[in-house]
């Protein structure tokens, strides 16, 4: 059987992430670290229970009744003097955004942490508009530097030890002395970056809670870098997946603590920034447009579907990446994709078809980490299976994720087909296991079974089938 | 296109019948906090100060001798300060020699961008604090401007220990946040700038301010 192609390529990033030991042993502390960060935070876990099934409330209640709350954001927004955009694609947000930056001649823009515009490519396309696209939270500076993208959603340069950001800044940023004490990396970079804020003609930023009551746009953050990028220039572009709206002021406490706990262990973050206008009459200070781009690029079609839904409820935490055992072995950039880990296993192949993103879906051991740890309770296994599942669907009536089917071959239906046959015909299954019990030790290892023996000693084969001992102690064989 | 988009969008949303399968749970009630004033001020102060912010707790009328113990221990090139705001009169009031110049912040910061960004340290007053997760609430305004608690490398906040309330979702509804508006802008700030970025290696003064002092007034 042919493998498809996305298969091919993420093996390929798997073996070379596994292989890398520098990479494995940066992960390794660092996911520890965090982990344990958050469960010294949510130690009570009677309270982190009741404040979960708040958090997983709030979100379900804000996407039962998205279009009418995107609707009431918009109207608030423009109230307050936010200009408001949708987008149907990454292209046509990058239009928008590229759009406002041409109307003010723009050509230094500096950012703020989102991973909305790492799924729009905001920067690469910028870029090729000859536009400076500079990234500011230090982790993404870091990788921007060295020409990478995000390999977590909290901490984009969790990958690299210190030694490898001191060589990078060194060569990269003139003048930089070469230190790898982490205050003075950090300095050098504060250093390069004050002048940016003071200069730059256009913010943007991400959106981690947009509030329809009130038309307020919220961002979480440490490093004052997103207060600067929404401050400090004339214009400040935000930018939003269509999920992040929730209906009330008050849903954003319960939500910011979830948040912060299971991202990075704080009760809260350094700063709690809450945007509700562009600069008003009289005030010294604050961009005097604010830009709202409200951004679908599949999300609808999640949305399509009351189990898939679930996967919107998702405020970014990063928990789950955390706590996968998948994820703490390969980082993010095997999986190949703008989101890695349980979220990015569930939330790609729905954002970009099967066909394109389907093996993500597979790497998961359904050992339910992700889920128990999940602030607004994704129920990851079930979304999973059906993934998986529909990959191998035809049927056009019952499958609507795109690009189901797209593992679909005559052999492997042909397979099951006789699995099922074997399995509902006693006879026939009887036969069978015992002849798996005497030769099983000697089928020819091909295909998928030499695949699986290569780094495995294949098991042995039980002298008596499950059901054989079932049966001698008595149990009961219905069917 | 946009407008488009916008209808494609909403359309594409309200178009998909549910049949009851997304269920909304309910939704738990949790009791917040209920500290005592004491108890506030200094759950406010323990968590601030893990937070690598400097707390002070002090009487009303000695709160200012107390700054300028602070100020005349270092070498600072201005303290920015909101001359049209009590805090501001009680400041120019209250000046003397040796200190560091008060400067006003009075002109749009497209004409002083400059010194904003090179001036040491800020004063700001705060319309609260919220003792469960340690945070003041800054609520820039008219009078007192957004930058001047991000750009200076010391910022110091003073807050009246009446207004620290158990939790964020009591400062909300007992502030009436809702019914007198959003500002432009509401800061909540737990502490000086800080980063997590290189190997999980916490360092304090990033981008914004590298110091947080906070008066408590009694
Ligand atoms: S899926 Fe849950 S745990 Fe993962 S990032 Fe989203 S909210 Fe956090």
């Amino acid at each position: 059987m042919a493998k498809t192609e996305d298969v091919a390529i993420f093996e390929r990033n798997v073996a070379k992430a596994l292989g890398d030991g520098q990479l494995r042993r940066n992960l390794r502390s660092a996911m520890a670290t965090m982990s344990q960060r958050r469960r010294t935070l949510f130690a009570d876990t009677e309270a982190f229970e009741q404040l979960r099934t708040l958090g997983q409330s709030i979100r379900r209640r804000a996407l039962s009744q998205l279009p009418e709350l995107l609707e009431q954001l918009e109207q608030r927004c423009t109230a307050n003097g936010i200009q408001v955009h949708w987008a149907e694609t990454a292209a046509e947000a990058n239009a928008i955004v590229l759009d406002i930056l041409r109307r003010h001649g723009a050509t230094r823009v500096i950012k703020g942490k989102s991973m909305v515009s790492e799924e729009m490519h905001l920067n690469h396309f910028l870029e090729e508009q000859g536009i400076e696209a500079l990234e500011t939270d230090l982790g993404e500076y870091i990788i921007q530097l060295d020409g990478e993208t995000p390999s977590h959603i909290i901490v984009p340069a969790i990958h690299k030890n210190k030694d490898q950001i001191a060589h990078l800044f060194h060569e990269r940023i003139p003048d930089a002395p070469y230190t790898e004490v982490v205050e003075e990396l950090n300095a050098i970079a504060r250093g390069e970056l004050r002048e940016k804020f003071r200069t730059g003609d256009v913010g943007v930023s991400g959106v981690n809670f947009a509030v329809a009551e009130t038309g307020t746009l919220c961002l979480v953050e440490n490093e004052g870098n997103g207060r600067m990028c929404t401050t400090a220039p004339p214009v400040h572009i935000a930018l939003m997946g269509l999920e992040k709206v929730v209906e009330k002021l008050q849903d954003v406490p319960p939500l910011l603590r979830l948040l912060t706990g299971s991202a990075t262990g704080q009760p809260i973050t350094t700063y709690f920034n809450m945007i509700t206008s562009p600069r008003r009459s009289g005030e010294l200070d604050g961009p005097h447009e604010v830009h709202l781009v409200i951004l679908d690029n599949g999300r609808s079609g999640i949305y399509a579907d009351p189990e898939r839904r679930t996967t919107l409820q998702c405020i970014r935490c990063g928990a789950c990446l955390n706590h996968c055992p998948i994820y703490t072995r390969l980082g993010g950039h095997a999986y190949g994709h703008v989101y890695p880990g349980p979220i990015g296993s569930i939330l790609t192949p729905q954002l970009k078809g099967l066909d394109e993103a389907g093996v993500m879906a597979t790497a998961s051991t359904f050992c339910g980490a992700c889920e128990e740890v999940c602030p607004v309770k994704i129920p990851f296994t079930e979304i999973l299976r059906m993934l998986r599942n529909e990959a191998y669907a035809r049927d056009e009536s019952e499958h609507e994720v795109q690009g189901h089917g797209y593992r679909y071959t005559t052999v492997e239906a042909l397979s099951w087909k006789s699995w099922a046959l074997y399995n509902t015909s006693p006879a026939l299954a009887r036969i069978g296991a015992q002849m798996l019990s005497k030769f099983g030790q000697h089928l020819p290892m091909i295909g998928p079974l030499k695949e699986w023996t290569r780094v495995r000693t294949p098991p042995p084969f039980a002298p008596k089938t499950l059901h054989e001992l079932a049966q001698q102690r008595g149990l009961d064989d219905d069917r | 296109m946009t407008a488009n988009a916008r209808e494609n969008i909403l359309s594409r949303l309200r178009a998909i019948p549910t049949h009851g399968r997304y269920t909304v749970p309910e939704a738990p009630v949790i009791a917040g906090l209920a500290l005592s004033r004491e108890e506030r001020i200094d759950r406010l102060r323990r968590m601030l100060e893990v937070m690598h912010a400097e707390v002070q707790v002090v009487a009303a009328r000695e709160w200012l001798g107390e700054l300028k113990t602070l100020l005349r221990t270092r070498a600072l090139n201005g303290l920015l300060y909101a001359p049209a705001t009590p805090l501001g009169a009680v400041l120019e009031a209250a000046w003397e020699e040796g200190l560091p110049p008060l400067v006003p912040y009075v002109e749009p910061v497209e004409q002083c961008r400059e010194s904003l960004f090179t001036i040491d340290a800020g004063i700001t007053s705060t319309r609260g604090a919220i003792a469960e997760t340690g945070a003041l609430i800054l609520w820039p305004s008219v009078a007192e401007p957004r930058l001047m608690s991000l750009t200076p490398g010391l910022h110091i906040a003073v807050l009246e220990a009446e207004a620290i309330f158990n939790t964020f979702a009591e400062a909300i509804d007992r502030q009436g946040w809702l019914e007198q508006g959003m500002p432009t802008n509401v800061l909540l700030i737990s502490g000086p700038s800080k980063t997590a970025d290189i190997e999980l290696t916490l360092t304090f003064g990033v981008h914004g301010p590298k110091e947080l002092v906070v008066f408590i007034l009694q």
